[in-house]
Protein backbone atom coordinates (compact mmCIF):
# COMPACT_ATOMS: atom_id res chain seq x y z
CA UNK A 1 0.00 0.00 0.00
CA UNK A 2 2.92 2.24 0.29
CA UNK A 3 3.20 5.06 -2.11
CA UNK A 4 6.06 7.17 -3.67
CA UNK A 5 7.94 9.43 -1.44
CA UNK A 6 6.60 13.17 -0.81
CA UNK A 7 9.15 15.79 0.75
CA UNK A 8 8.61 19.19 2.44
CA UNK A 9 10.83 21.37 0.74
CA UNK A 10 9.01 24.48 2.71
CA UNK A 11 7.22 25.36 6.11
CA UNK A 12 5.90 28.62 7.02
CA UNK A 13 3.44 30.19 9.61
CA UNK A 14 1.40 32.92 10.42
CA UNK A 15 2.62 33.75 14.43
CA UNK A 16 -0.46 32.70 16.42
CA UNK A 17 -2.06 35.60 18.75
CA UNK A 18 -5.72 37.08 18.93
CA UNK A 19 -6.37 39.85 16.57
CA UNK A 20 -9.79 39.22 15.30
CA UNK A 21 -8.66 39.84 11.62
CA UNK A 22 -10.10 37.35 8.36
CA UNK A 23 -8.23 34.11 8.76
CA UNK A 24 -7.10 34.63 5.02
CA UNK A 25 -5.14 37.18 5.32
CA UNK A 26 -3.35 34.81 7.93
CA UNK A 27 -3.30 31.78 5.75
CA UNK A 28 -2.05 33.86 2.64
CA UNK A 29 0.96 34.88 4.82
CA UNK A 30 1.79 31.61 5.90
CA UNK A 31 1.36 30.38 2.47
CA UNK A 32 3.85 32.62 0.74
CA UNK A 33 6.14 32.23 4.00
CA UNK A 34 5.86 28.57 2.74
CA UNK A 35 6.48 29.08 -0.77
CA UNK A 36 9.00 31.38 0.03
CA UNK A 37 11.04 28.74 2.37
CA UNK A 38 10.97 26.41 -0.73
CA UNK A 39 12.20 29.07 -3.26
CA UNK A 40 8.98 28.41 -5.17
CA UNK A 41 6.39 30.58 -6.14
CA UNK A 42 2.83 30.13 -6.06
CA UNK A 43 2.89 29.95 -10.15
CA UNK A 44 4.43 26.25 -9.21
CA UNK A 45 2.27 25.11 -7.02
CA UNK A 46 -0.42 22.49 -8.78
CA UNK A 47 -3.09 21.71 -6.32
CA UNK A 48 -3.74 23.50 -2.89
CA UNK A 49 -5.10 21.48 0.04
CA UNK A 50 -6.70 23.34 2.67
CA UNK A 51 -8.32 23.28 6.33
CA UNK A 52 -11.76 24.59 6.94
CA UNK A 53 -12.44 26.50 9.83
CA UNK A 54 -16.16 26.29 11.03
CA UNK A 55 -16.33 29.69 12.33
CA UNK A 56 -15.41 32.36 9.69
CA UNK A 57 -18.91 31.99 7.58
CA UNK A 58 -18.89 29.95 3.84
CA UNK A 59 -15.23 30.63 2.97
CA UNK A 60 -14.23 28.94 5.60
CA UNK A 61 -16.22 25.69 4.29
CA UNK A 62 -14.56 26.09 0.61
CA UNK A 63 -10.62 26.94 2.10
CA UNK A 64 -9.12 25.13 -0.78
CA UNK A 65 -10.94 28.02 -3.27
CA UNK A 66 -10.54 30.27 -0.65
CA UNK A 67 -6.91 30.38 -0.12
CA UNK A 68 -6.56 29.56 -4.14
CA UNK A 69 -8.62 33.36 -5.23
CA UNK A 70 -6.64 34.70 -2.23
CA UNK A 71 -3.45 33.74 -3.85
CA UNK A 72 -5.00 34.57 -7.74
CA UNK A 73 -6.72 32.50 -9.64
CA UNK A 74 -4.51 30.14 -11.76
CA UNK A 75 -6.98 27.44 -12.31
CA UNK A 76 -5.55 25.03 -9.84
CA UNK A 77 -7.71 22.03 -8.43
CA UNK A 78 -8.01 22.10 -4.74
CA UNK A 79 -9.38 20.45 -1.44
CA UNK A 80 -11.23 21.84 1.40
CA UNK A 81 -11.03 19.73 4.28
CA UNK A 82 -12.54 19.45 7.92
CA UNK A 83 -11.68 16.82 10.38
CA UNK A 84 -11.75 18.93 13.48
CA UNK A 85 -8.06 19.30 15.16
CA UNK A 86 -7.02 16.71 12.55
CA UNK A 87 -8.44 18.86 9.63
CA UNK A 88 -3.98 19.86 8.89
CA UNK A 89 -3.04 16.03 8.61
CA UNK A 90 -5.98 15.14 6.46
CA UNK A 91 -5.24 18.26 4.22
CA UNK A 92 -1.16 17.34 4.11
CA UNK A 93 -3.06 13.59 3.41
CA UNK A 94 -4.61 14.96 0.08
CA UNK A 95 -1.79 17.14 -0.80
CA UNK A 96 0.12 13.75 -0.86
CA UNK A 97 -1.86 11.81 -1.90
CA UNK A 98 -2.35 14.18 -5.34
CA UNK A 99 1.70 13.94 -5.47
CA UNK A 100 1.60 10.49 -5.09
CA UNK A 101 -1.03 9.80 -7.59
CA UNK A 102 1.01 11.91 -10.50
CA UNK A 103 -1.16 14.32 -10.68
CA UNK A 104 1.19 17.27 -9.94
CA UNK A 105 4.84 17.90 -8.64
CA UNK A 106 4.32 20.56 -6.05
CA UNK A 107 1.46 20.84 -3.93
CA UNK A 108 0.19 23.45 -1.16
CA UNK A 109 -1.04 22.76 1.90
CA UNK A 110 -2.78 26.03 4.33
CA UNK A 111 -4.71 25.99 7.52
CA UNK A 112 -6.09 29.60 9.11
CA UNK A 113 -8.76 30.05 11.81
CA UNK A 114 -9.75 33.02 13.46
CA UNK A 115 -11.34 32.39 16.95
CA UNK A 116 -13.90 33.22 19.02
CA UNK A 117 -12.76 34.59 22.43
CA UNK A 118 -13.70 32.13 25.29
CA UNK A 119 -15.86 28.36 25.61
CA UNK A 120 -16.25 26.93 21.60
CA UNK A 121 -19.39 26.32 21.49
CA UNK A 122 -21.57 24.42 19.00
CA UNK A 123 -22.86 26.10 15.79
CA UNK A 124 -26.27 28.16 16.06
CA UNK A 125 -29.51 26.88 15.44
CA UNK A 126 -31.12 23.91 17.29
CA UNK A 127 -30.12 20.53 16.41
CA UNK A 128 -31.25 17.78 19.31
CA UNK A 129 -30.20 14.88 16.93
CA UNK A 130 -26.07 16.54 16.33
CA UNK A 131 -24.02 15.00 19.47
CA UNK A 132 -22.08 18.41 19.73
CA UNK A 133 -25.33 20.54 20.01
CA UNK A 134 -26.96 17.89 22.11
CA UNK A 135 -24.15 17.98 24.89
CA UNK A 136 -23.48 21.65 24.98
CA UNK A 137 -27.57 21.85 25.87
CA UNK A 138 -28.19 19.11 28.04
CA UNK A 139 -24.64 18.77 30.39
CA UNK A 140 -22.75 21.91 29.30
CA UNK A 141 -20.02 19.65 28.63
CA UNK A 142 -17.40 22.29 26.97
CA UNK A 143 -14.42 21.23 25.58
CA UNK A 144 -12.62 21.65 29.18
CA UNK A 145 -15.04 19.70 30.96
CA UNK A 146 -14.27 16.47 28.73
CA UNK A 147 -10.68 17.38 29.69
CA UNK A 148 -10.97 17.53 33.31
CA UNK A 149 -12.40 13.97 33.40
CA UNK A 150 -9.80 12.69 31.65
CA UNK A 151 -7.83 14.26 33.79
CA UNK A 152 -9.09 13.45 37.00
CA UNK A 153 -8.90 9.84 35.53
CA UNK A 154 -5.00 9.82 35.57
CA UNK A 155 -5.38 11.07 38.89
CA UNK A 156 -7.66 8.35 40.04
CA UNK A 157 -5.96 5.67 38.03
CA UNK A 158 -2.62 6.23 38.43
CA UNK A 159 -2.27 8.87 41.44
CA UNK A 160 -0.59 11.43 39.27
CA UNK A 161 -1.18 14.99 41.07
CA UNK A 162 -2.56 18.43 39.99
CA UNK A 163 1.50 19.66 40.92
CA UNK A 164 2.60 16.54 37.31
CA UNK A 165 0.21 18.70 35.48
CA UNK A 166 1.88 21.87 36.55
CA UNK A 167 5.14 20.49 35.62
CA UNK A 168 3.87 19.84 31.74
CA UNK A 169 2.75 23.36 31.81
CA UNK A 170 6.28 24.33 32.91
CA UNK A 171 8.90 22.60 30.48
CA UNK A 172 6.68 23.70 28.14
CA UNK A 173 6.42 27.37 28.70
CA UNK A 174 10.49 27.11 28.65
CA UNK A 175 10.72 25.52 25.76
CA UNK A 176 8.32 27.86 23.60
CA UNK A 177 10.14 31.26 25.48
CA UNK A 178 12.45 31.80 21.96
CA UNK A 179 9.80 30.53 19.58
CA UNK A 180 8.80 33.55 17.21
CA UNK A 181 5.29 32.18 15.93
CA UNK A 182 4.03 31.23 19.97
CA UNK A 183 1.13 33.61 21.17
CA UNK A 184 2.54 33.07 24.82
CA UNK A 185 6.18 33.67 25.26
CA UNK A 186 5.99 33.42 29.35
CA UNK A 187 7.71 31.69 31.81
CA UNK A 188 5.23 29.82 34.58
CA UNK A 189 6.01 28.74 37.84
CA UNK A 190 4.40 26.38 39.95
CA UNK A 191 2.94 29.23 42.18
CA UNK A 192 1.35 31.04 39.39
CA UNK A 193 0.27 27.95 37.86
CA UNK A 194 -1.43 27.43 41.44
CA UNK A 195 -2.88 30.79 41.68
CA UNK A 196 -4.38 30.20 38.72
CA UNK A 197 -8.57 29.57 38.83
CA UNK A 198 -10.11 25.85 38.55
CA UNK A 199 -11.81 25.61 35.32
CA UNK A 200 -12.83 22.37 35.36
CA UNK A 201 -11.47 20.36 38.32
CA UNK A 202 -8.99 19.34 38.65
CA UNK A 203 -7.30 22.04 36.10
CA UNK A 204 -6.74 25.50 36.30
CA UNK A 205 -7.06 27.67 33.74
CA UNK A 206 -3.42 27.85 32.66
CA UNK A 207 -3.63 23.67 32.41
CA UNK A 208 -5.91 24.56 29.14
CA UNK A 209 -4.87 25.63 25.88
CA UNK A 210 -6.51 28.55 24.66
CA UNK A 211 -8.04 29.62 21.05
CA UNK A 212 -6.16 31.51 18.91
CA UNK A 213 -5.88 33.02 15.65
CA UNK A 214 -3.33 31.46 13.12
CA UNK A 215 -2.01 29.94 10.21
CA UNK A 216 0.61 27.35 8.81
CA UNK A 217 1.34 25.89 5.15
CA UNK A 218 3.81 23.89 3.96
CA UNK A 219 5.16 22.91 0.56
CA UNK A 220 4.92 19.07 -0.52
CA UNK A 221 6.93 17.89 -3.56
CA UNK A 222 7.35 14.46 -5.11
CA UNK A 223 11.25 12.87 -4.74
CA UNK A 224 11.87 13.78 -8.31
CA UNK A 225 10.88 17.21 -8.33
CA UNK A 226 12.31 17.72 -4.85
CA UNK A 227 15.71 15.52 -6.96
CA UNK A 228 16.87 18.87 -8.97
CA UNK A 229 16.48 21.29 -6.32
CA UNK A 230 19.65 23.25 -5.18
CA UNK A 231 18.78 22.96 -1.37
CA UNK A 232 18.36 19.20 -0.83
CA UNK A 233 19.81 19.30 2.76
CA UNK A 234 17.50 20.72 3.56
CA UNK A 235 14.58 18.70 2.14
CA UNK A 236 12.45 16.47 4.99
CA UNK A 237 10.56 13.27 4.03
CA UNK A 238 6.79 12.75 4.79
CA UNK A 239 7.40 8.98 6.41
CA UNK A 240 3.98 8.59 7.59
CA UNK A 241 0.32 10.11 7.53
CA UNK A 242 -2.21 8.59 9.91
CA UNK A 243 -5.58 9.82 9.84
CA UNK A 244 -7.22 6.37 11.05
CA UNK A 245 -10.76 6.82 13.07
CA UNK A 246 -11.98 4.14 15.66
CA UNK A 247 -12.51 0.90 15.81
CA UNK A 248 -15.64 -0.71 17.25
CA UNK A 249 -16.54 -0.89 19.65
CA UNK A 250 -14.81 2.75 20.78
CA UNK A 251 -15.35 2.34 24.77
CA UNK A 252 -13.54 5.46 25.47
CA UNK A 253 -15.67 8.63 26.08
CA UNK A 254 -14.45 11.18 22.96
CA UNK A 255 -15.67 14.73 22.34
CA UNK A 256 -18.20 15.06 21.53
CA UNK A 257 -20.01 12.19 22.48
CA UNK A 258 -22.32 11.28 25.69
CA UNK A 259 -22.11 7.49 25.15
CA UNK A 260 -19.34 5.24 24.32
CA UNK A 261 -19.93 1.84 22.53
CA UNK A 262 -21.20 -0.65 24.19
CA UNK A 263 -18.60 -3.40 24.46
CA UNK A 264 -21.78 -5.99 24.80
CA UNK A 265 -21.23 -9.22 22.95
CA UNK A 266 -17.68 -8.02 20.79
CA UNK A 267 -14.05 -8.32 21.41
CA UNK A 268 -13.03 -5.37 22.01
CA UNK A 269 -10.48 -3.88 19.43
CA UNK A 270 -6.25 -4.31 20.61
CA UNK A 271 -5.67 -1.24 21.07
CA UNK A 272 -7.42 2.14 22.29
CA UNK A 273 -8.23 4.53 18.98
CA UNK A 274 -5.66 7.17 20.69
CA UNK A 275 -2.93 4.25 20.40
CA UNK A 276 -4.24 2.85 17.25
CA UNK A 277 -3.79 6.41 15.30
CA UNK A 278 0.20 6.26 16.52
CA UNK A 279 0.46 2.69 15.55
CA UNK A 280 -1.03 3.30 11.98
CA UNK A 281 1.63 5.47 11.70
CA UNK A 282 4.26 3.84 13.12
CA UNK A 283 3.73 0.77 10.84
CA UNK A 284 3.52 2.74 7.82
CA UNK A 285 7.02 4.67 8.39
CA UNK A 286 8.78 1.05 9.50
CA UNK A 287 10.39 3.10 12.68
CA UNK A 288 8.96 2.95 16.62
CA UNK A 289 8.99 4.76 19.20
CA UNK A 290 12.60 4.53 20.04
CA UNK A 291 13.42 6.23 16.68
CA UNK A 292 12.57 9.18 18.05
CA UNK A 293 14.34 12.53 18.31
CA UNK A 294 10.86 14.41 19.27
CA UNK A 295 7.53 15.00 19.38
CA UNK A 296 4.90 17.45 18.78
CA UNK A 297 1.95 15.72 20.60
CA UNK A 298 -1.43 17.97 21.44
CA UNK A 299 -1.49 19.04 24.77
CA UNK A 300 -5.29 20.58 24.73
CA UNK A 301 -4.52 20.27 28.26
CA UNK A 302 -1.42 19.71 30.36
CA UNK A 303 -2.45 16.29 31.68
CA UNK A 304 -3.76 15.11 28.16
CA UNK A 305 0.30 15.62 27.36
CA UNK A 306 0.97 12.81 29.71
CA UNK A 307 -1.79 10.50 27.98
CA UNK A 308 0.12 10.69 24.60
CA UNK A 309 3.15 10.04 26.14
CA UNK A 310 1.28 6.48 26.68
CA UNK A 311 -0.26 6.65 23.22
CA UNK A 312 3.00 7.02 20.97
CA UNK A 313 4.80 4.35 23.13
CA UNK A 314 7.19 6.45 25.03
CA UNK A 315 6.43 4.69 28.17
CA UNK A 316 3.76 1.93 29.38
CA UNK A 317 0.31 2.52 30.52
CA UNK A 318 0.23 5.17 34.18
CA UNK A 319 4.34 5.94 33.52
CA UNK A 320 4.02 9.16 32.23
CA UNK A 321 4.78 11.59 35.42
CA UNK A 322 7.72 9.45 35.88
CA UNK A 323 9.23 9.96 32.70
CA UNK A 324 7.76 13.35 32.71
CA UNK A 325 10.23 13.77 35.78
CA UNK A 326 12.91 12.25 34.30
CA UNK A 327 13.75 14.79 32.26
CA UNK A 328 13.45 12.58 29.45
CA UNK A 329 11.00 14.50 27.40
CA UNK A 330 12.38 18.25 28.23
CA UNK A 331 14.69 19.69 25.79
CA UNK A 332 18.02 18.40 26.41
CA UNK A 333 16.04 15.07 27.24
CA UNK A 334 16.37 11.58 25.39
CA UNK A 335 13.21 12.80 23.56
CA UNK A 336 11.61 16.22 23.89
CA UNK A 337 8.35 16.47 23.55
CA UNK A 338 6.57 20.05 22.46
CA UNK A 339 10.01 21.75 22.18
CA UNK A 340 7.63 24.34 19.90
CA UNK A 341 6.26 24.95 23.14
CA UNK A 342 2.71 23.06 22.36
CA UNK A 343 -0.77 24.42 22.63
CA UNK A 344 0.57 25.31 26.02
CA UNK A 345 2.13 28.37 23.90
CA UNK A 346 0.63 28.34 21.12
CA UNK A 347 -2.96 28.30 21.90
CA UNK A 348 -5.21 26.13 19.01
CA UNK A 349 -6.23 27.41 15.74
CA UNK A 350 -7.91 24.53 14.84
CA UNK A 351 -7.34 23.87 10.93
CA UNK A 352 -3.82 25.07 11.01
CA UNK A 353 -2.93 23.37 14.64
CA UNK A 354 -1.66 19.50 12.83
CA UNK A 355 -0.16 21.47 9.73
CA UNK A 356 1.60 24.06 12.63
CA UNK A 357 2.84 20.64 14.51
CA UNK A 358 4.73 19.79 11.05
CA UNK A 359 6.55 22.86 10.08
CA UNK A 360 8.09 22.49 14.04
CA UNK A 361 9.34 18.49 12.48
CA UNK A 362 10.45 20.38 9.36
CA UNK A 363 12.47 23.07 11.24
CA UNK A 364 13.71 20.48 14.07
CA UNK A 365 14.72 17.87 11.39
CA UNK A 366 16.83 20.48 9.21
CA UNK A 367 18.77 21.93 12.15
CA UNK A 368 16.70 25.63 12.38
CA UNK A 369 14.68 25.61 15.35
CA UNK A 370 17.29 27.82 17.09
CA UNK A 371 17.25 27.90 20.55
CA UNK A 372 14.79 25.48 21.13
CA UNK A 373 16.82 22.81 18.48
CA UNK A 374 16.37 19.27 19.16
CA UNK A 375 20.23 18.02 19.01
CA UNK A 376 20.66 15.63 15.86
CA UNK A 377 17.29 14.93 15.07
CA UNK A 378 16.84 12.28 12.58
CA UNK A 379 13.22 11.12 13.43
CA UNK A 380 9.98 13.58 14.25
CA UNK A 381 6.37 12.54 15.52
CA UNK A 382 3.22 14.45 15.69
CA UNK A 383 0.23 13.53 16.73
CA UNK A 384 -3.27 15.08 17.29
CA UNK A 385 -7.13 13.89 17.52
CA UNK A 386 -9.92 16.00 15.83
CA UNK A 387 -13.52 15.21 17.74
CA UNK A 388 -16.15 12.98 15.99
CA UNK A 389 -13.44 10.17 15.53
CA UNK A 390 -10.76 11.96 13.65
CA UNK A 391 -7.08 10.54 14.37
CA UNK A 392 -3.87 12.37 12.84
CA UNK A 393 -0.09 11.20 13.25
CA UNK A 394 2.46 12.53 11.01
CA UNK A 395 5.91 11.11 10.79
CA UNK A 396 8.74 12.54 9.21
CA UNK A 397 12.29 11.79 8.47
CA UNK A 398 15.58 13.38 7.64
CA UNK B 1 -50.73 24.80 39.81
CA UNK B 2 -47.29 23.16 39.52
CA UNK B 3 -45.65 23.60 36.23
CA UNK B 4 -45.49 19.88 34.45
CA UNK B 5 -41.82 17.93 33.86
CA UNK B 6 -41.09 17.95 29.95
CA UNK B 7 -37.63 15.90 29.10
CA UNK B 8 -35.15 18.44 28.03
CA UNK B 9 -34.50 15.88 24.68
CA UNK B 10 -37.26 13.96 23.70
CA UNK B 11 -36.93 9.68 23.82
CA UNK B 12 -33.78 9.80 25.84
CA UNK B 13 -34.90 9.28 29.37
CA UNK B 14 -37.99 8.58 31.45
CA UNK B 15 -38.84 9.40 35.05
CA UNK B 16 -41.94 7.53 34.98
CA UNK B 17 -41.55 4.46 36.87
CA UNK B 18 -38.30 5.50 37.95
CA UNK B 19 -35.50 7.46 36.06
CA UNK B 20 -34.41 5.09 33.52
CA UNK B 21 -32.05 5.90 30.29
CA UNK B 22 -33.89 5.04 26.89
CA UNK B 23 -31.49 3.42 24.44
CA UNK B 24 -31.42 0.63 21.57
CA UNK B 25 -30.60 -2.72 21.31
CA UNK B 26 -29.85 -4.93 18.20
CA UNK B 27 -31.40 -7.83 18.68
CA UNK B 28 -29.46 -10.15 16.34
CA UNK B 29 -25.91 -8.77 18.30
CA UNK B 30 -26.96 -7.49 21.59
CA UNK B 31 -24.85 -4.62 21.43
CA UNK B 32 -26.62 -1.25 23.15
CA UNK B 33 -26.71 2.09 22.12
CA UNK B 34 -26.68 5.64 24.11
CA UNK B 35 -28.33 8.17 22.29
CA UNK B 36 -30.32 5.51 20.27
CA UNK B 37 -29.50 8.52 17.64
CA UNK B 38 -30.45 5.80 14.29
CA UNK B 39 -32.34 3.29 13.50
CA UNK B 40 -30.01 0.55 12.59
CA UNK B 41 -26.66 -1.04 14.32
CA UNK B 42 -23.35 0.05 14.30
CA UNK B 43 -21.33 -2.54 14.86
CA UNK B 44 -19.77 -3.46 11.42
CA UNK B 45 -19.96 -6.95 11.78
CA UNK B 46 -23.86 -7.05 12.54
CA UNK B 47 -25.13 -3.80 10.67
CA UNK B 48 -28.80 -5.19 11.41
CA UNK B 49 -31.56 -2.85 9.75
CA UNK B 50 -33.81 -2.39 13.38
CA UNK B 51 -33.04 -1.94 16.71
CA UNK B 52 -35.27 -2.37 19.76
CA UNK B 53 -36.11 0.33 22.12
CA UNK B 54 -35.44 -0.31 25.53
CA UNK B 55 -34.56 0.86 28.97
CA UNK B 56 -30.89 0.79 30.07
CA UNK B 57 -29.67 -0.31 33.88
CA UNK B 58 -29.99 2.68 36.49
CA UNK B 59 -26.30 1.65 38.02
CA UNK B 60 -23.14 1.69 36.95
CA UNK B 61 -19.57 2.38 38.02
CA UNK B 62 -17.82 5.79 38.35
CA UNK B 63 -15.05 5.86 35.79
CA UNK B 64 -14.51 10.00 35.74
CA UNK B 65 -15.60 13.14 37.11
CA UNK B 66 -15.22 16.51 36.66
CA UNK B 67 -17.02 19.97 37.59
CA UNK B 68 -17.97 23.12 35.22
CA UNK B 69 -16.94 25.89 37.52
CA UNK B 70 -18.15 28.29 34.88
CA UNK B 71 -21.32 29.10 33.13
CA UNK B 72 -21.03 27.17 29.57
CA UNK B 73 -21.77 28.65 26.59
CA UNK B 74 -25.78 28.90 25.17
CA UNK B 75 -27.52 26.39 24.16
CA UNK B 76 -26.50 25.20 27.47
CA UNK B 77 -29.35 27.14 29.46
CA UNK B 78 -27.13 28.68 32.30
CA UNK B 79 -29.01 30.22 34.97
CA UNK B 80 -28.53 33.73 37.09
CA UNK B 81 -26.57 33.77 39.46
CA UNK B 82 -24.31 30.67 37.73
CA UNK B 83 -23.80 27.71 40.24
CA UNK B 84 -21.15 25.51 39.47
CA UNK B 85 -21.98 21.77 39.18
CA UNK B 86 -20.45 18.02 38.98
CA UNK B 87 -20.13 16.08 35.63
CA UNK B 88 -19.55 12.32 36.20
CA UNK B 89 -18.35 9.17 33.20
CA UNK B 90 -20.39 6.39 34.55
CA UNK B 91 -19.62 2.73 32.32
CA UNK B 92 -23.68 1.00 32.80
CA UNK B 93 -22.95 -2.45 34.35
CA UNK B 94 -25.08 -4.41 31.87
CA UNK B 95 -24.40 -2.51 28.95
CA UNK B 96 -20.67 -2.24 29.73
CA UNK B 97 -20.70 1.82 27.71
CA UNK B 98 -19.93 5.28 29.41
CA UNK B 99 -22.37 7.36 30.10
CA UNK B 100 -22.44 10.97 30.54
CA UNK B 101 -24.40 13.07 32.89
CA UNK B 102 -24.59 16.03 35.32
CA UNK B 103 -24.25 15.24 38.88
CA UNK B 104 -26.95 15.39 41.04
CA UNK B 105 -27.43 18.38 42.96
CA UNK B 106 -26.41 18.74 46.65
CA UNK B 107 -23.72 16.21 45.75
CA UNK B 108 -19.87 17.39 46.75
CA UNK B 109 -17.61 16.37 43.29
CA UNK B 110 -14.49 16.60 45.76
CA UNK B 111 -15.84 13.76 47.90
CA UNK B 112 -16.16 11.23 44.37
CA UNK B 113 -14.13 8.64 43.86
CA UNK B 114 -13.53 6.39 40.49
CA UNK B 115 -15.06 2.96 41.41
CA UNK B 116 -17.51 3.94 43.01
CA UNK B 117 -21.59 2.78 42.52
CA UNK B 118 -23.31 5.54 41.20
CA UNK B 119 -27.34 5.57 40.26
CA UNK B 120 -29.58 7.53 37.43
CA UNK B 121 -31.65 10.07 38.65
CA UNK B 122 -34.02 12.69 36.65
CA UNK B 123 -33.62 16.14 37.70
CA UNK B 124 -34.54 19.80 37.16
CA UNK B 125 -32.41 21.38 34.13
CA UNK B 126 -34.20 24.61 33.95
CA UNK B 127 -37.52 26.20 34.29
CA UNK B 128 -39.27 28.03 31.37
CA UNK B 129 -42.85 29.80 31.77
CA UNK B 130 -44.56 26.65 30.72
CA UNK B 131 -42.62 23.25 32.15
CA UNK B 132 -39.66 22.41 34.01
CA UNK B 133 -37.22 20.97 32.16
CA UNK B 134 -35.63 17.60 33.50
CA UNK B 135 -32.58 15.94 32.71
CA UNK B 136 -30.45 12.82 34.11
CA UNK B 137 -28.24 12.66 36.34
CA UNK B 138 -26.05 10.61 38.26
CA UNK B 139 -25.46 10.32 42.29
CA UNK B 140 -23.68 8.24 44.43
CA UNK B 141 -25.55 4.75 45.66
CA UNK B 142 -26.28 5.78 49.04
Amino acid sequence: MSGSEVVILGAGMHPWGKWGRNFVEYGVVAARTALADAGLEWTDVGFLAAGNTMRNGYPGYVSGSTFAQALGWRGVRVSSSFAACASGAVAIDQARAQIQAGRCDVALVVGADTAPKGFFGPLPGVRPEDPDWLRFHILGATNPTYFGLYARRRMEAYGATAKDFSAVKVKNSRHGLTNPNARYRKEFGYDEIEASPVVADPLRLVDICATSDGAASLVLASAEFAATRADRDRHVRIAAISTVTPQYPNTYLDMPDIGTDSAVGVALPGRTFRDSIAAAAYEEAGVGPSDLSLAEVYDLSTALELDWYENIGLCGEGEAEALLHSGATTLGGTVPVNPSGGLACFGEAIPAQAIAQVCELTWQLRGEAGERQVDGARVGLSINQGLFGHGSCVITTK
Amino acid sequence: MSKPHVPVVEGYFTEEGGAKLLGGRCAQCGAFFFPKQYSFCRNPACGAPDLADVELSTRGTLWSFTDNRYAPPPPYPATEPFEPYGVAAVELDVEKMVVLGQVARGVDVSGLHAGQAMELVVEPLYESDEAVHTVWKWRPVA
